[in-house]
């Protein structure tokens, strides 16, 4: 319980403060300073000046020992072509926003040690300077010109059309889970509509459109191959959910009523991931990112990434529409819908 | 306002309950705004330990839900959600818009523009008890049967639509909406009320670039709020014509139940539109009076004049002119059009540069100043701090394509927790410590003041910067538990040590309770002019009475801010000083 052992630390660091305090009141009245024509004490000053830059020295002292203590889970190396552009684009910004963080930090911390009331001083009267506020408006909006047009290249070649050979999936959300519906032989996903959805056309899939017999579906864990684009569409049944896959740097809500896309390369299989990680256990995952009801937390599947002949051994595997006849029970429906009707008697 | 002002017959309902002078107001408004930050803190130590112990139970998370929603002292899934959804909308609408906006602007603005009370005293009276409606409807929600709303603060349709989506989206969605709804319209006459009273009733000679900053900030905030308030009215009503009437304004395609939703044809991404287009300016509806009290409050205690007050002056207009054109950064992978996610990042990022301005002169008023380092100044420069830290993170998270990988994440709940929670609760703490004495006449304990300062500021920090770790491994956020994930396991002591923090932040909010309510009753008496400030509201006396000058109104002859003036033997000169022969206003020096 070396977290138990930091909230005693904690609260004895309030109980040193606040009786330094008091003492130092005290001490002061019995002086005969700390009178009332100051608002706040010399000593009271500086004591708070100095706490400032120990809070300063544990702050950045903190964030060096997270970084290194848990730079390691941080997620890996992208496992996809425009993520590593995006990782690089991160980095910058990190590398950036860290060194204005540190001088103006530091600069603040500092301040109150070094400019704490005294009286009889008199501050300096400075109430501007039109070259140094230019200076600081322009440096800002170079960088900031710069981070956007480099953001902006990276946003629009991640939104550029897939390949012409791109393997077609259509990822399907509902509370709580995922379907992944591959395009099948004629590579073109087939048509939905929302009303058939029932028994075991989950996906409302239309019997009619030839597009859809050779349509594969599979849960738990859908596979794509290294290197090739995966042009992905996404649905959703009920609710506003997202398809997140951390590892590729790739986020897509899925909104009912509408489809959305994102496409992406994979450039590294499950197991050259496990050995970039050392984890044996790793693998990719789907996460639902945005609130979809109570099971919200738990609605995942995995991604396999492997050879293109592996990939393509494993999808001779799964089952079309066809195969599963998802629309068998669509036929018993209608066999046994006249039941009530005047028609019953004929059945 | 008559000249009669003093000599009203005044009840105790009127004088107390149905008051119509602003401060009185004010004091209502901070007090429940303070009564619900308490609902809402202690509902986040609550999920917190959840997120920390997942499945563990504790006597105490029974002891405030009971067998109902914490059967063994263990959060359920649907309690988790309800409580993290009315976390949020505690926070930011009933205590940083209302409890903020509310508090502040009712007190500074007739106040330090010389005016004896706002343009309408009933309005705002009003404006305090549709809010105060609000509140009884909202807390009413927690109550209920099927539980609180329970779709996030933001409650997105059609998850927030339809009651077989989740059990809080049945009666405590109505109540959630007609709570919003009742709040709107106070914020709305609140808001109106400010605008007219800044523009009309300053007193002779307060010019507007004579305006003290915190008057610029609450001024701003109120046109956000009127312009962009009944955005999301619209937003609310729509959605309960879809609730209740059958309509389809955000519905389509929709299978849930075992059957499909009749309404069809409309789109959850068109909530979306309207509720971020108050959603956004709403971040600055809460920064910008943090930003005033700060600027207030360094101003004087760093007896310097507030660097570059003109600039200040234009990047709070810049930065609430541009709130109204960024609120597509928080949708950037709902599907929209790659192009205007483009848009959305250049227009996201420019913000950034507004606020850079008023940090370095943050910075330059405290350089060479003679910092008197009270609590409220401690708070304020607390604040700055925040507001550096979580403002260098939305820049990435500005960035559409960095966004991809970051959304909600908490990545983001740490963003936007240091930089619009913290930066306000700071700013907000710091305002009350250092306008106490106008509201109540007396003084709050300054040692008591450093150590809830010390302990909350290490407690802030302690809670939100580790998350930021958390979110770079892609945890997601609203998650009742991370348990269902191996990749998510190495944080589970991270979690742990956030909570204690949390817990510990909680805890030493007690300290400034007792301090407050103590100091009502036995505060130190406060003298006039306490900090030795230029402003016109220490120029009343202690006691409050109604048209708040005895006598005629003050006039103004100089800008708020000629602290340690050369020239002058103080180190502050009142703004009812006039100016000496020659002398330039507005902290201009002779050879511009």
């Amino acid at each position: 319980m070396v977290e138990l052992l930091y909230f005693i630390a904690f609260i004895l660091v309030i109980a040193v403060v606040a009786q330094v305090l008091s003492v130092y009141g005290l001490v002061l009245v019995l002086k005969g300073g700390g009178s009332k024509d100051v608002v706040v004490t010399e000593g009271e000053g500086k004591w708070n000046g100095i706490l400032y830059i120990l809070y300063g020295i544990g702050f950045f002292g903190a964030y060096i020992w997270l970084y290194i203590d848990y730079k390691e889970f941080f997620l890996p190396v992208s496992a996809s072509v425009h993520g590593m552009e995006i990782d690089k684009l991160l980095d910058f910004n990190f590398a950036m926003i860290n060194i204005v963080f540190v001088i103006l930090i530091t600069l603040l911390f500092y301040y109150p040690v070094r400019y704490y009331f005294k009286k009889g001083r008199k501050a300096l009267w400075y109430p501007e300077n039109h070259k140094a506020e230019i200076v600081l408006t322009i440096i800002p909006s170079i960088a900031m010109i710069f981070v956007i047009v480099w953001g902006l290249k990276t946003w629009n070649s991640i939104f550029e059309e897939p390949a012409a050979n791109a393997v077609k999936i259509e990822l399907y959300a509902r509370q709580f889970d995922w379907t992944a519906r591959y395009a099948g032989e004629d590579n073109q996903l087939g048509d939905f509509n929302y009303r058939l959805i029932g028994g075991m056309n989950a996906l409302g899939l239309k019997s009619d459109d030839p597009k859809v017999q050779d349509d594969v579906l599979v849960k738990g864990e859908f596979h794509l191959p290294v290197n090739r684009a995966v042009d992905f569409a996404f649905r959703s049944q009920e609710v506003i959910h997202s398809a997140y896959m951390p590892h590729f740097r790739a986020q897509m809500n899925c909104v009912p009523g509408m489809t959305t896309r994102f496409n992406f390369i994979p450039n590294k299989t499950t197991e050259e991931m496990r050995k970039i990680t050392g984890n044996p256990e790793f693998d990719f995952i789907l996460l639902c990112n945005k609130i979809c009801g109570v099971a919200h937390y738990n609605m995942q599947m995995k991604i396999v990434v492997e050879s293109e002949e592996d990939y393509a051994a494993w999808l001779v595997e799964q089952k079309t529409v066809k195969e599963q006849g998802i629309f068998a029970d669509l036929e018993s429906d209608k066999m046994t819908l006249p039941k009530t009707g005047l028609l019953a008697a004929g059945k | 306002m008559s000249d009669d002002h003093g000599h009203h017959k005044e009840t105790f309902i009127t004088k107390y309950v149905f008051s119509q002078d602003h401060k009185m107001i004010s004091k209502q408004f901070l007090l429940t705004g303070i009564f619900m930050a308490v609902v809402g803190t202690v509902m986040a130590a609550l999920f917190r330990m959840q997120l920390a112990w997942p499945g563990e139970g504790f006597a105490i998370v029974n002891f405030f839900l009971g067998d109902r929603w914490a059967p063994g002292g263990v959060i359920s899934p649907d309690m988790y959600l309800g409580l993290v959804t009315i976390h949020g909308t505690i926070m930011v609408f009933w205590l940083l818009t209302a409890g903020l906006s509310g508090t502040f602007a009712n007190l500074l603005i007739p106040l330090q523009i010389g005016a004896r009370d706002m343009a309408s005293g009933f309005l705002n009276m009003l404006s305090y008890w549709f809010f105060f409606l609000a509140t009884l409807v909202l807390l009413s929600s927690l109550f209920v049967e099927s539980g609180p709303a329970s779709g996030g603060w933001t409650v997105y349709p059609p998850l927030s639509a339809l009651p077989q989506a989740i059990p809080g989206s049945g009666l405590g969605m109505d109540l959630w909406l007609i709570a919003m709804s009742f709040f709107i319209v106070g914020a709305l006459l609140g808001g109106l009320n400010y605008i007219v009273t800044v523009i009309n009733l300053r007193t002779k000679g307060m010019t507007m670039m004579r305006l003290p900053l915190t008057v610029w900030a609450l001024f701003l905030t109120a046109v956000l709020g009127v312009l962009s308030f009944p955005v999301l009215f619209a937003a609310a009503l729509l959605l309960i014509f879809d609730r209740t009437f059958g309509t389809a304004f955000y519905l389509s395609d929709i299978y849930i139940g075992g059957e499909a939703v009749s309404a069809t044809g409309g789109s959850p991404i068109l909530y979306e539109h309207l509720f971020w287009f108050l959603g956004h300016p709403e971040v600055y509806i809460i920064i910008l009076p943090a930003l005033g009290i700060a600027s207030e409050i360094i101003s004087v205690n760093s007896r310097k004049p507030i660097f570059g007050y003109r600039a200040m002056v234009i990047s709070l207009l810049a930065i609430a002119g541009l709130s109204f054109i960024v609120w597509g950064h928080h949708m950037f992978i709902t599907g929209m059009n790659p192009f205007v996610g483009a848009v959305f990042t250049f227009t996201t990022l420019l913000i950034a540069i507004p606020s850079a301005v008023k940090v370095f002169n943050y910075l330059f008023t405290l350089w060479k100043g003679n910092l008197m380092l009270t609590p409220a100044m401690m708070f304020c420069i607390a604040m700055v701090s925040t507001f550096i830290t979580g403002g260098l993170t939305g820049i990435i998270l500005a960035d559409n394509a960095l966004d991809i990988n970051i959304h909600d994440t908490y990545f983001v709940v740490a963003h936007f927790h240091i930089v619009m929670g913290l930066s306000a609760v700071l700013a907000m703490f710091g305002g009350v410590y250092h306008w106490f004495s106008k509201l109540y006449g007396r003084m709050m304990n300054k040692t008591w003041g450093y150590v809830h300062f010390w302990t909350t500021f290490i407690c802030a920090y302690g809670v939100f910067f580790p998350q930021h770790f958390i979110g770079m491994a892609g945890v997601p956020r609203r998650y009742y538990s991370n348990t269902a994930f191996p990749m998510f396991d190495d944080f589970v002591d991270l979690n742990i040590l956030i909570t204690f923090f949390a817990i510990g932040g909680t805890l030493s909010q007690i300290i400034f309770l007792v301090n407050f309510f103590y100091s009502i009753y036995r505060g130190e008496k406060a003298t006039q002019n306490p900090w030795k400030s230029n402003t016109l509201e220490w120029t009343t006396p202690v006691e409050h009475l109604h048209g708040n000058w005895p006598g005629k109104l003050p006039v103004v002859h100089r800008w708020a801010y000629d602290y340690s003036k050369p020239g002058y033997d103080e180190d502050f000169v009142v703004q009812t000083t006039p100016l000496k022969e020659g002398e330039l206003d507005g902290g201009r020096s002779a050879d511009h």
